[in-house]
């Protein structure tokens, strides 16, 4: 197998999962809908079938037990792919994700390892209001222990999963469904993008924007408009949360001395507060004006399409501040 | 008060051979006289770090532990020492973590409540009431799905049948039927809380029924009827014929935490207490022993000899091993290389 093709983001994962069930004998997939044509947005489909129910395992809605499941079978040497299709439920599993599998590696001294990939979907758009909408990043980062990756297009989607699968800590791997029908190059075969290693998506020197997952795609909607305005801004995509590259967002902010950063979580203890916290604490210097956040303002998901319009940062939010930032 | 603790009939005894009979005295005699020594180290504040101790419960660990293999599982709670020792976990090791050393059997990363021995198929406690329950079905459908005959066993107490990941373990347990026994150490209190004071149906055996699982309420201070017990259990499971509930009837002579009996503060009275002394599941299988002949007055004597031993070189070994380095405080959050 070689060559590279134009897929979806869905077809980047569901492949993922065919080629690494395939390969890696005590690879297992487990969570609410993995057999359903819908649930997931078919990022399954067809697994079933070929894999048959004991690797491809739908399950009640219990997320605590089900994750604790899948942190016990990590325990005795499986390689648990665990879903939850929305991550306004995964608040169920948070005792078992952040007392157990986060801590089990420290816990015992280095004895034990839990190497799960606890995938979350954030579910958000089409009023579905404060309980079907959540994006959970910076819980995740704020945990010690666990991994946290966001990829951002079609290409990171497998790259990521696989790097998350491969790795031998639990791993939260976030992906946002306003990305699902996004069409990218990837290649057929197995890959990995590197997980703590962020990526410059467009080189710019006159600001810095720092963003990932879904909101890459807005930033890069607002570069290429600032762009006409003669702004020349600079794109980092993380990739991860954590580790978090912070070497990339320091080289970068040195050379434009000005940050955005954009996150599609709360602004409050948010991605974008740890990663502003961390400009300012080390290369304060090199800032030459203060650094802006975008991301959600401190409520909770309306329904009414009317407000979530106002709601949901886009590349006129991202827009806005960096004008602001310089000044325009 | 109802009385759940019944002499050891010799006639149930006869079936299991007279060295495993010897065999899990010893177990039960270790575990206690380790809780012993370290009830006394907490009270001089030589250990500082919470202690759970299991005196009053041994015939449990030692019971259910005497039917598995190193490769069965077995997941411990806050109240660790006995299910750890049980398990075949070495004691110096123990010693040396509830003091914080480096050479702890968690590095001094985990302290009394995370206990860990994974060479001997312990792989780990936790401080989290039911934590560990659904981690023990995990391991299961682990072996379910390698097509091995390997079981894991979840033991926590009366509390954890009030959280919901209980019954979420419970029912996911019994409907891929994996081969897995929960093993509920009811001392009769949640903490400082009678179970009857925190459990609408205080038969937690009961519960079983709910799930299409067989469970079984048992005197948890004979070890015969739990050995019994359990080895059904865990063939039943070995077979894939699924998961079994086991409810053990105990009391924990010592506090919910630390070496004190909480008479003082009034959680239960001394009439209570003594009762349950009386019946300690120790003295009950000793007394059998030695009036069935299996073990002489002399063997029992160098049998408390060679454990005294035994603790006193994890005492020696805990005080003489160094402290973690302070400059690792951070090593181990997350394992470098490959899976």
């Amino acid at each position: 197998m070689s060559g590279t093709r134009s897929i979806s983001y869905v077809q980047a994962i569901n492949e993922t999962f065919c080629q690494i069930l395939e390969k890696d004998e005590q690879a297992f997939l487990i969570g609410q809908g993995v057999t359903s044509p819908w649930f997931v947005g078919n990022t399954t489909i067809g697994l079933i079938d070929r894999f048959g129910p004991g690797r491809v395992i739908d399950t009640p809605v219990s997320e605590n037990g089900i994750t604790g499941i899948a942190v016990g079978a990590a325990l005795a040497g499986m390689h648990p792919i665990l879903v939850h299709p929305r991550m306004d439920f995964m608040y169920y599993a948070m005792d078992q994700i952040a007392n157990h599998a986060a801590n089990w590696h420290y816990m015992f001294g280095g004895q034990l390892s839990v190497p799960i990939t606890i995938w979350g979907i954030i579910n958000r758009g089409g009023e579905q209001a404060a309980q079907h909408s959540q994006a959970l990043q910076s819980i995740a980062m704020h945990i010690p222990g666990l991994k946290v990756v966001m990829p951002g297009t079609p290409y990171d989607a497998k790259g990521l999963l696989v790097a998350s699968i491969e790795d031998p800590n639990p791993v939260v791997y976030i992906d946002d469904r306003w990305l699902y029908n996004q069409v990218g190059e990837v290649p057929e075969e197995l890959y990995s993008v590197p997980i703590g290693k962020g990526i410059i998506r467009r080189a710019g020197k006159d600001i810095t924007i720092v963003a990932s997952s879904y909101m890459i795609t807005e930033a890069n909607k607002a570069a290429v408009t600032l762009e006409k305005d003669g702004i020349d801004a600079e794109l980092i995509d993380l990739r991860s949360l954590t580790p978090l590259d912070e070497n990339i967002i320091f080289q970068s902010v040195k050379k434009t001395g000005k940050l955005v950063i954009a996150d599609g979580g709360w602004k409050s203890c948010g991605v974008a507060a740890e990663i502003a916290a961390t400009v300012a604490g080390n290369i304060f210097e090199y800032l030459k004006s203060p650094i802006i956040r975008v991301s959600l303002p401190n409520t909770p998901a309306p329904a009414s399409s009317a407000l979530e319009k106002v709601y949901y940062p886009d590349a006129n939010s991202i827009i806005s501040a960096v004008r602001k930032v310089l000044k325009q | 008060m109802k009385q759940y603790t019944t002499p050891i009939a010799a006639k149930s005894a006869s079936n299991i051979p007279a060295t495993l009979l010897q065999a899990m005295y010893v177990t039960m005699l270790r575990i206690r006289r380790l809780e012993e020594k370290v009830a006394d180290l907490v009270s001089r504040k030589e250990i500082t770090c919470p202690c759970h101790l299991y005196i009053g419960e041994e015939a449990i660990a030692a019971g259910v532990c005497a039917n598995l293999r190193k490769d069965d599982y077995v997941f411990s709670t806050h109240r660790s020492h006995g299910h750890y020792i049980a398990k075949g976990g070495d004691i110096k090791t123990l010693m040396a973590e509830l003091y914080g050393k480096a050479t702890g059997c968690s590095k001094g990363r985990g302290g009394s409540m995370h206990l860990a021995s994974p060479a001997m198929g312990l792989p780990g406690s936790s401080a989290i009431v039911a934590g560990t329950i659904p981690l023990a079905v995990g391991a299961a459908l682990t072996f379910s799905m390698q097509k091995k005959n390997s079981v894991a066993v979840a033991f926590f107490g009366d509390g954890a049948v009030n959280e919901g990941v209980w019954y979420e373990s419970l029912n996911f347990a019994s409907l891929k039927k994996l081969p897995v026994i929960f093993v509920c150490e009811n001392n009769l209190y949640s903490t400082h809380m009678p179970i009857a004071s925190c459990l609408a149906n205080t038969n937690i055996y009961k519960k079983a029924e709910a799930f299409n699982l067989p469970g079984f309420r048992v005197d948890g201070n004979n070890i015969v009827e739990i050995f019994e017990t359990a080895k059904r259990a865990i063939e039943n499971a070995r077979n894939a014929k699924g998961p079994s509930l086991i409810e053990c009837m105990t009391y924990r002579w010592r506090g919910h935490v630390g070496p004190n009996y909480d008479l003082a503060k009034g959680l239960r009275s001394k009439q209570e207490l003594d009762y349950w002394i009386n019946k300690c599941p120790i003295l009950a299988l000793e007394e059998l022993l030695i009036g069935q002949g299996i073990m002489s007055k002399s063997e029992k004597k160098r049998i408390y000899e060679d454990i005294e031993r035994e603790m006193e070189n994890a005492l020696t070994f805990a005080k003489e091993s160094p402290y973690p380095d302070q400059n690792e405080l951070s090593n181990n959050v997350f394992k470098a290389g490959n899976r």
